[in-house]
């Protein structure tokens, strides 16, 4: 069994590290800091942490107006509630004002489990990637988490941070630098490439290693952060091997699929194949089960691997 | 002072912790209250001249929102040059006083006063609403010298004035925050979160003052989502409130002082005004809610504000 750690724990711990360092750093949650652990920022920092009780969009309205004001500000609630409840909010006051604040949404897609469709935030990516300036970022396990929110911290503009609810594998090497906008190929391959985000790229080094036996050399790309994409990694891929499945935890519209589509089409077509959550909810489950049921697994990313090879 | 003299100064008056580099540094200086300070007549005067901007300026774009404008020109003649400690050669002051604009739509009205104020020059009062201008249809405030918040949709304003509040505090900065809302937009319910939010945090440098202008959109707001008992209703989100003659001087002063002397609660003015005002035919006119007035009725209306 692979090593696993809680990519929301490492966000918690991250933001105290800030915290002592940048006293700019202000966070916000809105009645969910044992479930975010932001709760550690606000036992430590009492004075420069916010509950907004069960108000998203009041809010990023607050986070806006303490952006405006010089801080640096972290909000955080799980991910059905920082999209789908306050878009209009992240649209005129983070996207349209250009402010200066971090929302890291805790408990996405469908791994949440057994909440059920209400909490799968599976069309988060498609809102937070449709607003310009935006960053958005998808760490594929706890080690990318922390670099991603130093990142964050340090650099001026909205972003859109997704972690989950379960521990996850940790896939990346200790000597992992992430870099904003740029993708981490996690394994060289020239027979196809597998880009994915979040707990799918453990999936697609499981898979890799399925294919390495069927002598399949498939190529692993980690793009984590979804905007700005890195393009070049894109057409690199389609021109090292020819064929590209993209994997996410996620629907099908708007999300990494949609927006890697865009370029492939645009620079280099080449046969693709798209693992994702379709256009349906899901439903109550254990995690596993649920991402077996919604075929997210490395089987499923095998047979796709095999299927746009032979379209080539 | 010299630029040294002035990093010393801000040293040892706010907490290193704010990091601030030297030309931030060199913003501090400000004045110690409004630079304007006009006299009730003069108030009224001013009054005048923005309500006329507010005429020709959607005139000549051919559209925007006048009503909401005019309702809200003397509460805002009140606060840039009466209330607010701000300097218009300097918008970026940290200690400046802050007017949010919730309701975006009367962007006309806050236009006329930052020009008058000399944010930037009158004659581009003009421009509103022309491709290239500065003056958007509703606030910007990436594009617009002392424009706080970029709006438009409703009810958001407060909230962002919340942070705004919750900074001050946390800066130890003695600036208030004024929240500019109307009454229509009141039915959405962020407004009710942020008023929640705001007495929660016990937010005593924050005012809300809602121009109860009594017309939204479509009608008015007694017959699409009555909001009465209004007062009460602030009262009971834990708000100083006070129920004012929006177009009164004496009263929109008096409510402001009494706003700034309120400890551990946040100040509600309940501004009673007339849509329209001082336009006769626009006066409680739901059409000039969003309709600019056209050549032959703007003509008529700069008479009556002579």
């Amino acid at each position: 069994m692979p090593v696993e750690a809680s990519t929301r724990e490492a966000y918690s711990k991250t933001l105290v590290e800030l915290g002592k360092r940048d006293p700019k750093i202000i966070v916000l949650d809105a009645d969910l800091s044992p479930s975010t652990m932001t709760r550690l920022f606000a036992q430590e920092f009492p004075e420069r942490f916010f509950d907004c009780g069960l108000g998203e969009q009041n809010m990023i309205g607050i986070a806006a107006g303490l952006a405006a004001s010089g801080k640096t500000v972290f909000a955080s609630t799980f991910a059905v509630f920082a999209s789908c409840r306050c878009f209009d909010q992240l649209r005129i006051c983070l996207s349209q004002a250009k402010l200066n604040a971090k929302i890291v949404a805790t408990h996405s897609g469908v791994t949440v489990g057994e909440d059920g469709a209400s909490h799968h935030a599976i069309e988060d990516l498609a809102l937070y990637c449709s607003l310009p300036g935006f960053a958005v970022v998808v760490p594929a396990d706890a080690v990318e988490t922390v670099q991603a929110i130093e990142v964050a911290a340090n650099t001026y503009g909205p972003f859109y941070v997704r972690l989950s609810r379960p521990r996850t594998p940790l896939v990346c090497p200790e000597d992992y630098h992430f870099t904003l906008g740029k993708a981490a190929t996690m394994r060289q391959g020239k027979d196809a490439t597998i880009i994915a985000a979040g707990i799918m790229v453990a999936k697609s080094l499981e898979a890799s290693d399925i294919l390495e036996k069927q002598g399949i050399d498939c190529r692993v790309i980690n793009m984590s952060t979804l905007k700005p994409l890195d393009e070049a990694a894109v057409v690199k891929a389609a021109l090292d091997t020819g064929a590209i499945v993209v994997a996410e935890e996620h629907l099908a519209q708007g999300g990494l699929g949609s927006r890697i589509a865009q370029v492939v089409a645009r620079e280099r077509p080449v046969p693709m194949s798209f693992l994702n959550l379709k256009d349906a909810y899901a439903v109550s489950g254990k995690p596993n089960e649920l991402l077996e049921r919604c075929g997210l697994t490395a089987a499923n990313l095998v047979q796709a691997v095999g299927a746009v090879i032979r379209r080539k | 002072m010299s630029a040294i003299d002035i990093w010393a100064v801000a040293d040892l008056q706010f907490d290193s912790q704010l990091m601030l580099n030297r030309s931030e540094v060199s913003l501090e200086n400000g004045p110690a209250g409004n630079v304007f300070d006009f006299s009730v007549p003069e108030l009224k005067e001013m009054a005048r001249r923005l309500r006329r901007h507010v005429v020709t300026m959607t005139a000549t774009a051919g559209s925007g929102h006048p009503g909401g404008s005019l309702s809200a020109a003397d509460i805002v003649a009140a606060l840039y040059f009466k209330t607010m400690r701000h300097d218009p050669k300097n918008p970026a002051w940290p200690n400046r006083d802050r007017l949010v604009l919730s309701k975006g739509h009367a962007a006309p009205i806050l236009y006329a006063a930052l020009a008058e104020s000399g944010y930037f020059p009158v004659p581009e009062l003009s421009t509103l609403r022309r491709l290239g201008s500065r003056l958007q249809g509703h606030t910007d405030r990436n594009l617009t010298p002392g424009v706080e918040m970029s709006a438009g949709s409703l009810g958001m304003g407060l909230s962002f004035g919340i942070g705004i509040a919750l900074a001050a505090r946390l800066d130890r900065r003695d600036y208030s925050t004024y929240v500019l809302l109307s009454d229509g937009e009141c039915d959405e319910g962020q407004t009710w979160e942020a008023a929640m939010a705001a007495s929660q945090f016990k937010l005593d440098n924050l005012v809300a003052v809602v121009d109860c202008n009594k017309i939204q959109l479509s009608g008015w707001t007694k017959d699409i989502m009555n909001l009465e008992p209004f007062s009460r209703k602030w009262r009971a989100f834990g708000w100083h409130t006070v129920d004012i003659d929006g177009h009164d001087f004496s009263q929109i002063l008096t409510a402001f002082r009494g706003a700034h002397d309120t400890r551990a609660r946040p100040t509600a003015i309940i501004a009673r005004t007339v849509k329209g005002k001082g336009v006769s035919f626009m006066e409680n006119s739901v059409r000039f809610h969003g309709k600019a007035p056209t050549p032959e009725e703007a003509e008529q209306a700069l008479q009556e504000l002579k």
